[in-house]
Formats: C-alpha cells, sequence, structure tokens
C-alpha cells in the first residue's frame, strides 16, 4: 500500500505547476522576453515577493509544523543578504577602480588597488581599510558559501544554547527577537565593518554584466527565485510528510510525550531551525540584487514579526498557505504603501492608506486569528477529497447493502 | 529473573514537601508488579523519577546489566535505553491518525538523520498491523487519534507501548474509562506483556490488581508500606489504616 510522495502530496504538484505557469506567464509578458508589457521594476517586485514567500515557507516548517515561533528568521534572510551583498560590492568597485586607475602613467600595484577599493566602499563611514570580515570578498564560491554557513551556524549555536536550555514558546520568541535586536544594533554601528546604516548598496550590478540591460538580468533573477521556492516547497514538502513529519508536528502538540517516546527533541528542533535558517540565507542571497540595497533597517526585529503575521493570514502549517500570505500581504503592503490605493474619503475624515494600512493590516491579522485560524489557506480544505473515505463496517446504510466480509466496495 | 531497575534511597521534595521519601523498590527482568496507594503516595513521580522527568534529590536509580545510572539521562536517553511508559490521562498525538501514533512508537533509529531518511517497509507496515490488531484499533488506522473514545485512546497508548518493544513498561492506571471486558483485555496483554519484560502497573481498581496476580507494592507518603503477594498486603493492617479502610 505504499504511495509515491506526490501521491500522498497532491498540493506539491498543484503548487509547482501553478509556480511554472506563473513563471512563464511573467517571462512572456516581460521586457527581456516578451510583450514588454511588465515594466522592469515590477518584475523586480514580483522577484522579491518569491523570495518573501521562500523564507515564509521557512516559517511556516519551523512555526506551523514544529511549533517554533521564531521572530528572527529575518536576521538570517538578512545575513544572507550581506553575504552576497559583500562580493557584489567588492567585484563591481574593483572593476570601477581598475579602469579608472588604468589611464593613471605607472600600472598600479595590486595593493593600491585594494587600498583604492577600500577607500571608495568605507568613505562612507570614514575609514579605507578592509575589516576582517571582508577577507573573502573577493571571492564569488566563498561569498556563495557564507549565505549558508553564516546563517546556518548562528541559527546552530542559537538553537543549541536555547533548545539545550529548554527554552520554549513565549520565551524563545522573546529570545529571537532579541538576537535580531542585537544583530540590526551591530550593524547600524559604523564600524561594523558593513558600512554602518548605508548599508551595502549597488547590489543591482553585477560584475561581469555590466553590458546586460536591467530588464534581461531582472528576469533572470525572477527565475532563480523561482527555481529556489520550488526547490525549498518540494524539500520542506518531502521533510513535513511521512515520519519525519509525524516527529516535527509531535514535537509541536506534545513536546513531552515525543521525549518519552526515545526521540531527542533538541537535535530535532535545531535541525529545523538551522535548515529553515540557511534557507532564508538563501532567500535574501536573491532578494537584495533585485532590491539593489541591504541595510541594518532590513534585519529590524519587525520584520520578522510580519513574517509570521503573512504565515497566520496565509495558514499555518500548509506550506501553500505561507506562500498565498507571504505573497498576498506583502504585494498588497507594497501598493498600499506605495501610494497605490486611492485615498478613502469618509467626508469627515480622509483615510491615507500610506499611514492607515498597518492598521487595516493589524485589523485583518486580529480578524484571521479569531475567525479564520485556518487563515486563506483554510479555503482550499472546502473543496472536496477526491480520495475515497476510509469506510468501516458495512458499506451502505441499508440492511441489504454490502457486507464487509462480502469484500471491498 | 534478575534484576533490571534498582531505585534505592530516592528522595523528591517539591518546595519543601516530600513527595518522595527515602524510596527503595527493584524491579526483575521479567517481573510483573503493581503499585497501589492512596491519592497523592507518588506512585506518578515515582515513575517520572525512572523516565528522567523529574530529578531526584538524593538516591539512586540503576539500570540493566551494567547497572548504569539513570539520574542526569535525558528523558528520550531513557527512553532509547528501553523504557516505555504509559500516562495517566492518555496522552496520544491527537492530530495524527492512528496509524502515525504507531509508526512513531515503533521500534526503529530515533535519530534525526534516520527519521528523515526513514523508508516505510512492510515489514513496518506488518508489525504495525499486528500491534493494531491486538489492541482492537485494525479498523481505525487511518482514523485521527481525535475521534476515538477515552477507552480507546487508552488502548491506542497501550499499542504505541506494544509497538516500542521496551524492557521495562510503566503504565499509569491503565484501566480508567475502560469497560469490564476492556479491562480485563488489557490485564491479558499486560501478563503477556510480563512474560519477557518488566511491567509495572498503577492501579487503583482492586479487582484489576487482583486479576494481574502478581507482586505487590504498597506507597503511602512517597515511601513503601508494605510489599508481597496481594492478600499478604491487603492483611497488612497499617495498609487497611491508611489506604483500604478508609
Ligand atoms: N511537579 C510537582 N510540583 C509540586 N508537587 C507535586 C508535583 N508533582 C507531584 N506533586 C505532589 O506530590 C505528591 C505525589 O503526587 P503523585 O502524582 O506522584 O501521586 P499519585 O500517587 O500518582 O496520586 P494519584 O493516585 O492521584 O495519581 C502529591 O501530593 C502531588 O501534589
Ligand atoms: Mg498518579
Amino acid at each position: 500500500m505504499r504511495q509515491s510522495f506526490i501521491a500522498q502530496n497532491p498540493s506539491v504538484l498543484w503548487f509547482i505547476a501553478a509556480l511554472a505557469l506563473f513563471t512563464l506567464g511573467v517571462t512572456i509578458l516581460s521586457e527581456a522576453f516578451g510583450i514588454g508589457v511588465l515594466s522592469t521594476s515590477f518584475v523586480k517586485t514580483l522577484g522579491k515577493t518569491l523570495c518573501l514567500c521562500l523564507v515564509a515557507i521557512a516559517i511556516d516548517v519551523v512555526w506551523g509544523y514544529c511549533g517554533i515561533l521564531s521572530l528572527g528568521h529575518f536576521a538570517f534572510f538578512g545575513l544572507g543578504g550581506y553575504a552576497i551583498g559583500m562580493w557584489l560590492m567588492y567585484a563591481r568597485t574593483e572593476a570601477i577602480v581598475v579602469e579608472s586607475l588604468a589611464s593613471a602613467p605607472l600600472p598600479p600595484t595590486e595593493q593600491e588597488v585594494i587600498d583604492a577599493i577600500g577607500t571608495q566602499i568605507f568613505g562612507v563611514v570614514g575609514a579605507s581599510e578592509f575589516p576582517l570580515l571582508w577577507a573573502f570578498s573577493d571571492s564569488l564560491i566563498l561569498q556563495l558559501l557564507m549565505v549558508v554557513l553564516v546563517p546556518g551556524l548562528l541559527a546552530l549555536v542559537f538553537g543549541w544554547l536555547a533548545f539545550r536550555s529548554r527554552v520554549t514558546g513565549v520565551y524563545l520568541s522573546i529570545l529571537t527577537q532579541a538576537m535580531t535586536l542585537a544583530l540590526s544594533l551591530y550593524l547600524f554601528q559604523n564600524d561594523s565593518g558593513l558600512r554602518g546604516n548605508n548599508g551595502l548598496s549597488g547590489l543591482q550590478n553585477i560584475p561581469g554584466f555590466e553590458d546586460v540591460p536591467q530588464a534581461t538580468i531582472s528576469i533572470v533573477f525572477f527565475w532563480a527565485s523561482a527555481a529556489a521556492l520550488a526547490i525549498a516547497y518540494l524539500v520542506f514538502a518531502w521533510a513535513t510528510s511521512g515520519k519525519m513529519g509525524s516527529v516535527i508536528r509531535g514535537i509541536r502538540d506534545d513536546e513531552a510525550r515525543v521525549r518519552f517516546l526515545g526521540y531527542d527533541v533538541e537535535r530535532y528542533k535545531l535541525f529545523v531551525f538551522t535548515l529553515t535558517a540557511v534557507v532564508a540565507g538563501i532567500g535574501g542571497a536573491l532578494y537584495y540584487p533585485q532590491a539593489g540595497i541591504i541595510n541594518p533597517a532590513e534585519i529590524a526585529p519587525i520584520a520578522s514579526i510580519y513574517l509570521a503575521v503573512w504565515v497566520a493570514i496565509g495558514g499555518r502549517g500548509r506550506l501553500y498557505g505561507a506562500v498565498i500570505g507571504a505573497a498576498a500581504v506583502s504585494l498588497l503592503s507594497s501598493w498600499f504603501t506605495g501610494g497605490g490605493a486611492p485615498n478613502l474619503d469618509l467626508g469627515f475624515f480622509t483615510i491615507q492608506w500610506t499611514d492607515w494600512w498597518l492598521v487595516l493590516l493589524g485589523v485583518s491579522f486580529v480578524a484571521v486569528t479569531l475567525f479564520f485560524p485556518k487563515g486563506i489557506g483554510g479555503v482550499f480544505d472546502l473543496i472536496p477529497s477526491r480520495r475515497p473515505t476510509p469506510r468501516i463496517g458495512d458499506y451502505g446504510p441499508e440492511k441489504g447493502a454490502l457486507r464487509r466480509e462480502e469484500g471491498a466496495p | 529473573m534478575s534484576a533490571l531497575l534498582e531505585v534505592s534511597g530516592v528522595s523528591v521534595t517539591f518546595g519543601g514537601f516530600r513527595a518522595i521519601n527515602n524510596l527503595s523498590i527493584s524491579i526483575g527482568e521479567p517481573e510483573l508488579r503493581a503499585i497501589i496507594g492512596p491519592n497523592g503516595a507518588g506512585k506518578t513521580t515515582f515513575m517520572d523519577i525512572i523516565t528522567g522527568k523529574t530529578r531526584p534529590d538524593e538516591g539512586r536509580v540503576l539500570w540493566g546489566e551494567k547497572s548504569l545510572s539513570l539520574l542526569g539521562l535525558s528523558e528520550s536517553r531513557i527512553a532509547r535505553e528501553g523504557s516505555g511508559r504509559k500516562f495517566q490521562k492518555p496522552t496520544v498525538f491527537e492530530a495524527q491518525t492512528v496509524r502515525e501514533n504507531l509508526a512513531m512508537a515503533l521500534k526503529n533509529p530515533r535519530g534525526p538523520f534516520d527519521v528523515l531518511l526513514h523508508r516505510k517497509t512492510g515489514e513496518g507496515a506488518r508489525r504495525i498491523a499486528e500491534v493494531a490488531d491486538e489492541v482492537g484499533l485494525f479498523e481505525h488506522l487511518a482514523r485521527p487519534a481525535e475521534v476515538l473514545s477515552h477507552g480507546q485512546k487508552q488502548w491506542l497508548e497501550i499499542g504505541m507501548l506494544l509497538a516500542q518493544d521496551p524492557r521495562l513498561l510503566l503504565v499509569d492506571e491503565p484501566a480508567a474509562g475502560m469497560t469490564p471486558a476492556e479491562r480485563e483485555h488489557t490485564t491479558d496483554i499486560l501478563k503477556a506483556m510480563a512474560e519477557t519484560r518488566a511491567v509495572v502497573v498503577v492501579e487503583h481498581d482492586m479487582e484489576f490488581v487482583r486479576r494481574l496476580d502478581c507482586k505487590v507494592t504498597v506507597l503511602h507518603e512517597g515511601s513503601v508500606l508494605a510489599e508481597g503477594s496481594l492478600d499478604h498486603v491487603t492483611a497488612n493492617q497499617d495498609v487497611i489504616d491508611v489506604y483500604l479502610g478508609r
């Protein structure tokens, strides 16, 4: 009676198909490869939204499935962005510096080039020396490794300390907020080595592809984001189904009981926490080149809280719910705050959505929590399942109906 | 019969209140042991100590041939050593199916990566079906545990113990909420399991204990009041005064 993974989780197939269709549609409507209805900046917005969906499914796994309400995953997202941003900034500045020094009477020494890059990058914070943090910034491969390693190791150490001391529930959430706050405060400092509140900028310029128009770059990043979301969705769907899913959901519902069955709950939590942090980091590494800039404000504690709100609105405990929540709320949010929504004139008072959007979001969050605990994703439960209901005993209401002893219906 | 579990001189205080007081009990393998005693005697706390949920202030808890000290080991580690527990209030994973509950309990490697890469086997499915049949839940395998009746949840938890296949079973009030026929079935299962392993049963119901037909330990105020056959302990004047006489 063994069924394939897809047969047991039909929603995975539906999701991948919908994502593929969406990607195809955007490509056809894009400037680079299609009829040019969608502006480059809108393609970037969509690509960024896919990255937010990526980190949202990570939160869903850690919170909706495993019961750890992490309010710190946006820190991992930001760290991924910083890791790739360092290479982008270094390599691009290097190209500019080399070009400008090429016209000098004497060919520049290697040290001169590095000094010039340092002055360029750190001039804004009144420094010119490369901090130790930037040791690998000249290597794309190593910085890509950092995208995975830095969030992964931070999550591993933080999680190990927190889970080992059996910190759970609200206390754990507060602890993750504290971590996020500490990280963003650190990054805000000018001598943090990451340009303080200026952050890293110019990330939309991909070194080596200066001649490629942004329209093309935007669609390539959009594809990459869609692919990453699809892969992460598959990995998470696989990890949360079957026996692993059983244990993880068991931990969410009654972790003491899982312990008495012999499972080392702390190791499972650490595994889930770290895996999702790594995925968040990858999401950030894809997001910030599309955003063009990253600064410490991105890592502010509130960002991680929004993430949890998206997942709650979309419906936690189901991956597509997280995707729906993240996509809907983040797109709506940029529509409202970007001045896209027309002001609402109530006669005595005019609601300006740029100011009132957060109130609307807050009210929606409370309403969903109170009245639709399953979130938007719960709508899909209304679709009648095509699977035959498991019948026990006799098959029909009538005395003369088929009896169990006579065979399966 | 050699001792599997040696509890000696164990004491526990909860905020000044001595719940367990210099308690010593030895359980053999195989053995069936009933523990009785008035409410608050410390029966559940005794199980908490063995399974690592509660750390005693003093005393020793030794396990197995190598006399491994269980104190200081985590709950999950103690469970992996081979102890299984059924709680006073049935605790099953309500949101999961009977099959998933049993599969989680099934004796298999417990590490995250073992579980992640675990593949369902015919052997596992057969074992689950066998256990489900034994506890009368075969027809309910695909149903979520939350729809089961109280008695069926008790059965599911017993089934999870069977699936876990432990060396030591700690069973807290298994018969609560069961019909007389179900109680009889429970005694049969417990007795069958005790043929090859150590089974400790806490129960208030004297009829149930009588049917178990085994050595009985009477706890009172955290220490052993009397020990022996049921007839022996029920004839003990102390036991009559504190427990039976009321
Ligand atoms: N975590 C705790 N904190 C404080 N007191 C506790 C704790 N656990 C148990 N106690 C107290 O210790 C005593 C023994 O409790 P225990 O649950 O072991 O009794 P019991 O013999 O299982 O009783 P019952 O027959 O009612 O199940 C009780 O007085 C109880 O109130
Ligand atoms: Mg008790």
